[in-house]
């Protein structure tokens, strides 16, 4: 019976413990994440954005939360009724899953599995099935739109996304996340050679990122001004909330995969005294804060790309630049002897 | 069990914990909040008419070629993973190899390019 105990029921519990504490703070941030995004938003259009619920509206988020979950679930009639209730929840249950290889520090991942990235980019493909599924099961017109741009858009940019992957992994040479942050471990910090090559690769990525999110300037899914809404336009309560928890959930994970591919994971930017004390962790979390703040940066301040600009964008510059990207870094490694030894 | 498989139960664990999650919000606001059902309220949104035609109906032909031309390049991806971690390993022969598997994409590319199918107007 001890022995029951101390082989199989304490080694799960002690995973459903890290994965809570996983999931609460995630949670949390994407509650407060589109509370910073309205304060944010309104800082740079001399608004105050929402100051009422609680102190400098710090409870908007859980009211805006109660409020849609005490809202009426409405299911269309014409709507498929399993496959339109089940879309949310896969869009929600892979932004959560994808968690699960994050390394938040040194040896803190829930499953360090040898194939982590090729895990993400799996996952992050997997979010087209939960926007085609809304957009078929709604059966509307805007909805069926939405879902085939925001399709479209998000295959296009995951090739980019890809090329720019393998390109970090040439340099490191292997596919386990905590490896990929290591090999950043310079003597300059971000500044060694990886971060320097890899600039313009991580400016490709991120905006990659920004279309595979479905964001501004790329929110073409959802231009209000001609699709309402796009996918999610018969959704309500907490059908459409777990839609937007998905969505933001994504932005953060996306956040972290390119703080894991290109800002250095955990580590501080340069390693001397007063930066190597502050926690791994903590960095991680700055360094994704940094690139959720341009998310919200960028949406305030650019207007929405055309929906053929768009593709023009991702498939005649975006994808010939990456596979560029890809046979010139390969050529350097290979003719400079620098691919690393595995 | 298999080492390789055991550290895998966590991401299982995990889905089965989102899962979890996913489905006691939905169900739990469906019990919680009160259903007023009616006719006009479950039809689909068409800015105040009722639907002119169904919504499952014919498409623009490009979004299809998108989905073909992304199979494509997706598979090179998966191709390109396994070569880039072993770019040590392989030797010159695998690092021309796998630039003339490029250079014949790129061409399919140039092609596709000049028919216009990344053409969309």
């Amino acid at each position: 019976m001890v022995d029951f105990w101390f082989n199989y029921i304490w080694p799960v519990a002690w995973i459903v413990i890290k994965i809570v504490a996983i999931v609460i703070p995630v949670m949390l941030s994407v509650a407060y994440l589109t509370l910073a995004e309205r304060k944010i938003i309104g800082g740079m259009q001399l608004r105050k954005g929402p100051n009422i619920v609680g102190p400098f509206g710090l409870l908007q988020p859980i009211a805006d939360g109660l409020k849609l979950f005490l809202k009426e679930t409405i299911i269309p009639s014409g709507a498929s009724r399993g496959v339109f209730i089940l879309a949310p929840c896969v869009t929600f249950v892979l932004a959560l899953v994808a968690w699960s290889v994050i390394p938040f520090g040194d040896g803190m991942v829930l499953a360090d599995i040898n194939v982590g990235i090729l895990f993400l980019f799996a996952i992050s493909s997997l979010g087209v099935y939960g926007i085609l599924m809304a957009g078929w099961a709604s059966n509307s017109m805007y909805a069926f739109l939405g879902a085939l741009r925001s399709a479209a858009q998000m295959v296009s940019y995951e090739l980019a996304m890809g090329f720019i992957i393998i390109t970090v992994l040439m340099c490191v040479g292997s596919l386990n996340l905590t490896d990929i942050v290591m090999a950043q471990k310079g003597e300059y910090g971000m500044l060694n050679w990886f971060g320097v090559l890899m600039f313009p690769m991580a400016v490709i990525f991120f905006i990659s990122t920004l279309a595979e999110t479905n964001r501004h300037p790329f929110d073409m899914p959802e231009a209000e001004a001609e699709l309402v809404a796009g996918y999610n336009v018969e959704y309500s309560a907490m059908a459409f909330a777990l839609f937007f928890l998905g969505e933001y959930a994504n932005m953060i994970l996306m956040s972290g995969m390119t703080s894991v591919l290109f800002l250095g994971g955990w580590l501080p930017p340069v390693d001397i005294a007063p930066f190597n004390m502050i926690p791994g962790p903590i960095w991680f979390a700055a360094k994704i804060a940094f690139c959720l703040f341009i998310f919200i940066w960028v949406r305030a301040t650019f207007p929405r790309y055309r929906y053929d600009q768009l593709m023009r964008l991702g498939w005649k510059v975006f994808l010939p630049l990456s596979l560029a990207a890809v046979v010139i870094v390969a050529s350097v490694l290979v003719a400079f002897d620098l691919a690393p030894q595995v | 069990m298999d080492d390789l498989l055991l550290d895998y139960l966590p991401i299982l664990i995990f889905l089965g914990i989102a899962i979890a999650i996913a489905a006691i919000a939905v169900v739990g606001s469906m019990i919680v909040a009160r259903q007023h059902p009616d006719g006009e309220k479950m039809s689909a949104y068409e800015c105040g008419f009722d639907a002119f035609v169904d919504a499952r109906n014919k498409f623009d032909v490009r979004f299809y070629l998108v989905a073909i031309l992304f199979i494509i390049f997706d598979l090179e991806v998966a191709f390109l993973f396994p070569w880039a971690i072993s770019l040590s390993n392989v030797g010159m022969l695998g690092f021309w190899s796998m630039m003339v598997f490029l250079g014949i994409l790129t061409i399919g590319f140039v092609y596709e390019w000049r028919k216009g199918a990344l053409e969309w107007e």
